[in-house]
């Protein structure tokens, strides 16, 4: 470029030549340091997929009312020790319903219903309470300040409001005073590689099996066989809020 | 020239309103060390005692600027030279309001969260902007107004502020009217009733205000502006009770929500009393009478009409958003429900010392700014001057 | 005049350069070596900079993301960096996160939610 007749352009291709291969090189060098380290890490797992839903079909036909298996478990796998005050936390509860007009009665496990349009995520001025790619509803403890709006926008109460200091948490669900929380399908779990939530497993293991898990948008799963053979309702669907969780026998 | 006595009364008056803040702010304190578990909320009553005081303050902050709108937006001569304290009690009245609602959040030292990270989609995101938003406009209107060069900039930033606390009541009314799921407040109407009890609510601690201030330095109004700005209550009382009945109505004979009107009109115990005894009888008719009654209006009279409208406005807010919370989700219509965590159930919410507290120290701080704001500039109406016409 | 101005501060400016160093106040920070035969997953002087950011982008990661076991995850530092008597990172004041963050006094609030205690212990 020094000495020779300039080109008729100027030399700026060659300018630009030497500033798009600097500006590559600046723009993959990090990215080439990144690499090296995220190597030598240990097994991290693949995060969550988009071309998941996860769901659950709960059917209530096979829920004795006064049992709380799935109640239990959860509180043991997240650490929440049993409720008995109206500010402890409840991530799952059994409800007893009669139905006015014909006194039909149910017994009802009811959660967060991980809707596909959450109100919760809708209301939260902080985005703290969203809905993860693979269709999750969580509180990003990180973001929340605490408002507790999406407590007054959930319709299932299915929001709890840590009301004083903890201690003693599960290393793999970490939860504080003065953030909202509710079930999270156990993602630890589901992150892990599990294949099902606490509530499920322990419903499977005692036998009653009303408690089914997967992903709705696996044809081939077992939810998702389920739920075409048989019929199923989504609580309070009037709302259009689509959740993840369906019910049998309500 | 101020006396020695006008000094110390100041002072005396500052350190009041600054002992109430403080004592607010330490009970802030200790509802942050020791977590809401020390007040009455539990997770069916989420919003409490100090959400009625805030929501007060706020939708008080909305109206009270009623008075400098109609001054200078729609030139009402007797209302112009009222509009510098409209104004400064507008602040004061935001800041108190935004004080206790910060300060009740589970997590308060993460505000600087909420004012970087914003999710669009909620109202309370854009009250962030909103009520901020607010306190700049009202100060420029202010500035424009004191400051002589710029007073002809006065109505366009009147104008200005207008619109913006319209919007913002608006949002207000919508940070309810959105919740779908809650029989008390998933209705298109909140965002306009919130609006006219606006008007109500300022006028009120407007005329509380003025009427101390006038007190306090020996003065009188004029028997006409009284009489217009006793009728203009009246009248926004009249509006609010109408506005309240259509809510009500709405929720009887559209959303057929009989079981929940029941409650808060009959059956609920202290939510009736407070609506019927507080808000109907003590909050707006017998004001009402006070102010349009021939012979009983005084200024005595329009005093404690206005402050019986204040206690009305806190009734009615207990009614709404604590009754709100009280009656049970509906998550199975047409079913009777039991569970542990008191599904079905009316929830029981008696507030604490803690939330008493902080609901008074908000109203410390904004009496603490407007006392400040009126030692410091000239806010006192000017009635007398040859270019107020009566 | 000048001269009663000048001893004020020379005794005020005493008292605080005393009192900055009392034995027994807050104790320099005693960092214990971390789990034998590891290396950290960035240099000390990277991470005692740049730790904050790497903790701030990992949770978003993983909470968004859902990925675990990262090279900055949280309980990937405190599995090398518990103490051998507390098993914690935040439990007494001389383990490893507390030690240096309250000789700086910067206080960090992740142990009001997150488990300080190393594996499955609580």
């Amino acid at each position: 470029m020094s000495g020779e007749p300039k080109a008729v352009d100027g030399g700026r291709r060659a300018w630009l030549g030497v500033a798009a291969a600097g500006l590559a090189g600046v723009m993959l060098a990090p990215g080439v340091r990144l690499i090296e380290i995220a190597r030598a890490a240990p097994a991290r797992t693949g995060g969550a997929d988009p071309a998941v839903r996860w769901g659950m079909l709960i059917d209530t036909t096979k829920c004795a009312p006064g049992c709380e298996d799935c109640v239990t478990a959860c509180q043991t796998e997240n650490g929440l020790g049993t409720p008995t005050r109206p500010t402890d936390a409840r991530w799952i509860r059994k409800i007893e319903i009669k139905e006015i007009k014909t006194g039909r009665q149910a017994s009802v496990p009811v959660m967060c219903q991980h809707c596909a349009e959450p109100p919760c995520v809708d209301v939260c001025p902080t985005g703290a309470s969203f809905k993860r790619a693979d269709g999750i509803v969580l509180v990003d403890r990180h973001s929340c300040i605490g408002c507790r709006y999406c407590m007054m926008a959930c319709p299932y109460k299915a929001r709890s409001f840590v009301h004083e200091p903890l201690t003693d948490q599960h290393p793999d669900v970490p939860r504080g005073k003065g953030c909202v929380e509710s079930c999270t399908l156990c993602v630890h779990r589901l992150d892990r590689g599990e294949k099902t939530t606490a509530c499920a497993e322990a419903c499977a293991k005692a036998g009653h099996g009303a408690i089914v898990f997967g992903d709705l948008n696996d044809p081939g799963s077992e939810i998702a066989r389920r739920v075409r053979e048989i019929q199923t309702t989504q609580l309070r669907a009037d709302l259009k809020l689509d959740p993840g969780v369906r019910y049998h026998g309500i | 020239m101020k006396t020695i006595a006008e000094t110390r009364n100041f002072w005396l008056l500052v350190a009041l309103g600054g002992l109430v803040t403080a004592v607010g702010l330490g009970a802030a304190h200790t509802m942050e060390v020791h977590g809401h578990v020390i007040t009455g909320m539990d997770n069916a009553v989420v919003w409490g005692l100090p959400h009625v005081f805030a929501i007060f303050m706020i939708v008080a902050a909305s109206g009270v600027l009623n008075v400098a709108s109609i001054g200078s937006v729609f030139g009402q001569p007797v209302y112009k030279p009222r509009a510098p304290l409209s104004g400064l009690l507008s602040i004061a009245l935001l800041a108190g309001g935004l004080m206790v609602l910060m300060l009740d959040l589970g997590r308060p030292e993460r505000v600087i969260v909420a004012a970087t990270h914003y999710n669009f989609s909620s109202v309370f995101a854009w009250n962030v902007f909103l009520y901020s938003g607010m306190v700049a406009i009202v100060a420029v209107y202010l500035w424009t107004m004191f400051e002589r060069r710029f007073n002809a900039w006065s109505k366009p930033a009147g104008i200005a502020a207008l619109v913006w606390r319209f919007v913002l009541t608006t949002g207000t009314g919508s940070i309810f009217g959105f919740l779908v799921a809650r029989q008390a407040y998933q209705s298109a109407l909140l965002a306009p009733l919130f609006i006219v009890l606006s008007f109500g609510w300022g006028l009120a601690v407007f005329l509380v205000v003025q009427a101390a201030m006038y007190r306090w330095n020996d003065r009188h109004l004029p028997a006409e502006t009284l009489a217009r700005l006793s009728r203009l209550l009246g009248v926004f009382i009249a509006a609010s009770l109408y506005l309240v009945a259509v809510y009500h109505l709405t929720n009887l004979y559209f959303a057929r929500q009989a079981g929940f009107e029941a409650f808060i009109l009959r059956d609920g115990g202290i939510f009736p009393l407070l609506f019927w005894g507080g808000y109907v009888l003590l909050g707006s008719v017998l004001p009402m009478g006070l102010l349009f009654h021939p012979r009983w209006r005084s200024e005595g009279a329009v005093l404690a009409a206005a402050l019986l409208v204040v206690a009305g406005a806190f009734a009615w807010l207990f009614v709404f958003i604590v009754g709100g919370q009280a009656w049970p989700l509906d998550i199975f219509p047409g079913h009777v429900v039991s569970s542990s965590f008191s599904d079905g159930q009316i929830a029981a919410y008696r507030p604490t010392a803690p939330e008493w507290l902080l609901g008074i120290g908000g109203l410390g701080a904004a009496f603490l700014l407007t006392t400040i704001g009126v030692r410091a500039l000239d806010f006192m109406p000017q009635d007398d001057l040859p270019a107020v016409k009566h | 005049m000048w001269r009663l101005l000048a001893a004020v501060l020379l005794v005020l400016v005493g008292n605080a350069a005393v009192a900055a160093e009392p034995a027994g106040r807050t104790p320099k920070p005693a960092i214990e070596p971390a789990k034998a035969l590891t290396q950290c997953i960035a240099p000390t002087e990277v991470m005692r900079r740049d730790h904050p950011k790497m903790l701030k982008h990992q949770r978003d990661e993983t909470v968004h993301g859902g990925i675990r076991g990262a090279a900055a995850s949280l309980k990937g530092c405190i599995d090398c960096h518990a103490g051998a008597a507390t098993h914690s990172v935040a439990k007494a004041p001389g383990d490893f996160c507390v030690s240096c963050h309250a000789y700086a006094a910067v206080k960090i609030d992740c142990f009001e939610c997150h488990a300080s205690t190393k594996g499955t212990q609580r």
